[in-house]
């Protein structure tokens, strides 16, 4: 009989995976809480740095999962029993899962943007996330305020939730800053009246294509970038939001008016992430993702035997390196549910 | 703008105050600004609410406008604040009220510096056994005395004679609210409501009938500053703080200002004269002011006390507007007089800014 | 009005909604690349003028794109019009264009 892996979390990792093992031979399961595969995907319209739609990523994504794998939406893990070598899932239908190995893709959520009290998220009608925009856009609807009326001025706020000892993410999220670089870039493309600008601390451009897109940004699009981080946002009378920041390039304080207020929210490790660790009693980082084994050679190794993690779980990372790690993840499995000796690297 | 937002904040800093058998520890310089807040504080505790609440005459400074303005060295301080502390456990009380911002902020300090550092908090014992024989509990409870009364905003509001409405028009008073920066910018956690949407007047407000306004510049510091005001030369962005502030707040046409803190009060009160005669220019309506409070004045025109009782007399902004606003009684004739019955004299008029 | 021995100070807020920004949308229209400034100084480092005045190109672009129009008549005048800058720019900025640019604008908008 095939070997069995369980898959834990729909995502981005999770499907590719899937698809990888499935197409080994494995026999397959995957759980996802949420109704439909896709995770983060889901929600977001255009994918830096190219604005191609996610939703062709997610076609591609779907196209890999055959229709020997066993899809399981709308489930929760509730327990998790190690025996000989074997793992026992167990939904919250009481049912019992069998697998040889599990892969855990449980990926992150996007922070909680009302722990920035002083950004006012939550009380200021026209302080909204990354998210919120992406929402915005692939309704397709016109993008206005709270009021209704199309914004003259859009901020974009960076690190809302990263490199932030104060709540507690020390890390960089790796994803906000080509992101804001690209909803700001949109939003010149919806709204050619619409001024933007970038409130950041660092812009950190490092992936293929990511400098170019920043450039176009600067010259094509106008795109203003204050290097600064805000210090608070304040509603005035007519719902408009009056940041303050220091534009620390000049050395001086500098306060503006936007119409809208867009966070770029970091990531934090989901909930699913935490409760699966807890329940399996996964090492986990100082930023609280699953530990890996080795930081350079063993990025998809858990403390636990037969346990393999990929994906956000571990750290933030754009949807590029989520799918190569995927497929890392899946090799990896492979390695080790076949006994093929360079395993024997790993202990 | 989303209340259910601000509440969210709230629910998470929420502190405890004690609920009675309070030590409290006057302000130095509150007795001089509003001669009235702090005799208005204890009337409302003892004759309103029958607490227990015990003021010990050996008290003294807590050194905070000697600290803040780096007269006094922080071990000095804290050797000052364990005195007091000595002087509460002697007379058997362990909540303690602060009617000063800064005190309260510097108590926050010293009790958080001592809780993380031991050494020091013997070290500071020692001082305090040699210089005067004392010795000290840790107090259980500290509650600025905002924190009180806003603990029992309810109960005043029961036996309100007055409401933060305006009695002409049926609609609440639009009433700004300053917090001192030491109430919760160092220790957020201490203060009700946390630092950046802090609530203790805010509640206050809601329960006496009034409206807060948010304003843009709601969060920025009055000015004070202690060494920024005390050297004539550095008024200029003592005072720039508070312009700033009435510039910010105007639009919304307040009617009133309440706040807690010791200096907050005495420089948006004062500042609207310098500001008048300096500039030509005044944040009320028909060249007034706006009336700035303490939050027991508040307090103490809601449960209907004479005005010249809580010593409203000595603001620089006449309060009559809101006295006439609020429907209060009052007797012009006996505004300047004093408590003894003998007449005080008359301030002189300002050139710009009107009664 | 009163003397009290101050005045009310302004505060040295950049107030980016007043401010006029004229200038910068100018030589964004005549030198586009002064868009991809990322003020990273290079200019200012190896300018003849910088190393003997107070004149600093980076800081002075950064100026007039927020419309701070403080010093720029004067400081702009430090310029040797060397082209070193524009040499040194990792991002390709016509540094000298801008400067001659500016001068244009001010002059014409005297």
């Amino acid at each position: 009989m095939n070997k069995s892996v369980i898959v834990i979390g729909g995502g981005i990792a999770g499907m590719e995976a899937s698809a990888y093992l499935s197409a080994m031979g494995f026999n397959v399961t995957l759980f996802e809480k949420d109704e439909k595969l896709g995770g983060h995907l889901l929600n977001w319209e255009r994918l830096f740095p190219t604005k191609r739609l996610g939703s062709e990523v997610l076609t591609f994504l779907k196209k890999g999962m055959d229709e020997k794998i066993n899809v399981h939406t709308k489930t929760n893990i509730t327990k998790i029993n190690a025996e000989n070598g074997k793992y026992f899932v167990t939904n919250h239908n009481d049912e019992i899962f069998e697998a040889d190995a599990l892969l855990i893709t449980t990926g992150y959520d996007l922070f909680d943007a009302r722990r920035k009290e002083e950004y006012g998220y939550g009380i200021y009608d026209n302080v909204i996330t990354s998210a919120e925009l992406e929402t915005m856009f692939l309704s397709g609807k016109p993008i206005v305020n709270k009021q209704g009326k199309v914004p003259k001025r859009i901020g974009f706020v960076h690190c809302v939730g990263s490199r932030d000892r104060k709540v507690g993410n020390v890390y960089c999220s790796k994803v906000c800053c080509v992101t804001a670089v690209k909803q700001a870039t949109e939003i010149r493309e919806h709204l050619p009246d619409c001024e933007t600008y970038c409130f950041y601390m660092d812009l950190r451009m490092y992936g293929a294509k990511f400098e170019e897109l920043y450039n176009e940004a600067q010259e094509k699009y106008g795109v203003t970038f204050i290097r600064g981080r805000l210090s608070e946002a304040n509603e005035t009378i007519d719902g408009s939001l009056l940041v303050k920041v220091e534009d620390t390039l000049v050395g001086r304080p500098l306060k503006m008016t936007v119409d809208l207020l867009v966070l770029m929210v970091g990531f934090e490790p989901s909930k699913g992430t935490k409760d699966i660790a807890k329940i399996l009693n996964l090492n986990t980082n100082s930023n609280g993702f699953i530990e890996v084994a080795d930081e350079h050679t063993l990025t998809n190794v858990t403390n636990l035997k037969g346990v393999f993690v990929a994906g956000t779980t571990t750290s933030p990372r754009t949807i590029t390196n989520t799918i190569n790690d995927a497929r890392a993840a899946a090799a990896e499995i492979a390695c080790y549910l076949n006994l093929y000796t360079i395993q024997s690297r790993n202990n | 703008m989303e209340l259910t937002g601000k509440q969210n904040i709230w629910k998470d800093y929420q502190k405890e105050i004690a609920n009675d058998k309070y030590f409290y520890v006057r302000s130095c310089v509150r007795q001089n600004f509003f001669p009235g807040s702090e005799t208005t504080f204890l009337r409302i505790l003892k004759d309103e609410l029958h607490k227990d609440i015990y003021e010990h005459p050996c008290h003294t400074t807590c050194t905070g406008i000697a600290y803040h303005g780096d007269v006094v060295p922080f071990d000095t301080a804290m050797t000052v604040i364990a005195r007091q502390f000595a002087l509460m456990t002697e007379a058997g009380y362990e909540n303690l009220v602060p009617s000063c911002v800064t005190s309260f902020g510097l108590y926050s300090e010293v009790l958080e510096t001592w809780h993380h550092f031991p050494e020091v908090l013997a070290r500071v014992r020692e001082h305090l056994r040699k210089a005067t024989g004392r010795e000290f509990n840790i107090p259980k409870n500290v509650a600025h005395a905002s924190d009180v009364i806003f603990k029992f905003r309810n109960e005043i509001v029961q036996k309100a004679k007055y409401k933060l409405i305006n009695t002409a028009t049926g609609k609440p008073l639009k009433v700004v609210e300053h917090i001192g920066c030491h109430y919760s910018k160092m220790f957020p956690a201490k203060g009700v409501g946390g630092a950046e949407f802090p609530y203790v007047l805010i509640g206050m407000v809601e329960e006496w009938g009034g409206e807060v306004i948010d304003y843009p510049e709601r969060r920025h510091c009055c000015g004070f500053g202690f060494r920024q005001y005390l050297v004539q030369a550095n008024r200029g962005y003592s005072i720039g703080c508070s312009h700033k502030k009435f510039e910010s707040m105007e639009p919304y046409e307040p009617d009133m200002i309440i706040t807690n803190c010791p200096g907050c009060p005495m420089f948006l009160d004062k500042w609207q004269y310098a500001i008048s005669e300096l500039t030509g220019k005044t944040y009320g309506k028909n060249g007034q002011g706006i009336p700035v409070f303490t939050y027991e004045e508040v307090a103490g025109l809601v449960l209907g006390y004479d005005p010249w009782d809580i010593g409203l007399q000595v603001h620089q902004v006449s309060c009559e507007p809101i006295l006439d606003k609020m429907g209060i009684k009052y007797d012009p004739a006996t505004k300047y007089l004093g408590k003894n019955g003998k007449y005080l004299g008359v301030p002189e008029k300002p050139l710009v800014l009107k009664d | 009005m009163a003397d009290f021995g101050y005045i009310i100070q302004e505060d040295r807020q950049i107030n980016y909604d007043a401010n006029d920004r004229t200038l910068f949308y100018f030589l964004k229209r005549v030198e586009p690349s002064i868009s991809l400034c990322i003020g990273c100084g290079t200019c200012s480092a190896t300018c003849t003028a910088g190393q003997f005045t107070q004149f600093d190109l980076h800081k002075i672009m950064l100026y007039v794109r927020r419309g701070e129009k403080v010093h720029i008549a004067n400081e702009i005048k430090k310029c040797m019009l060397c082209g070193k800058c524009s040499l040194a720019c990792p991002k390709g900025i016509n540094t000298r264009n801008i400067i001659f640019q500016t001068r244009k604008f001010l002059h014409s908008n005297k």
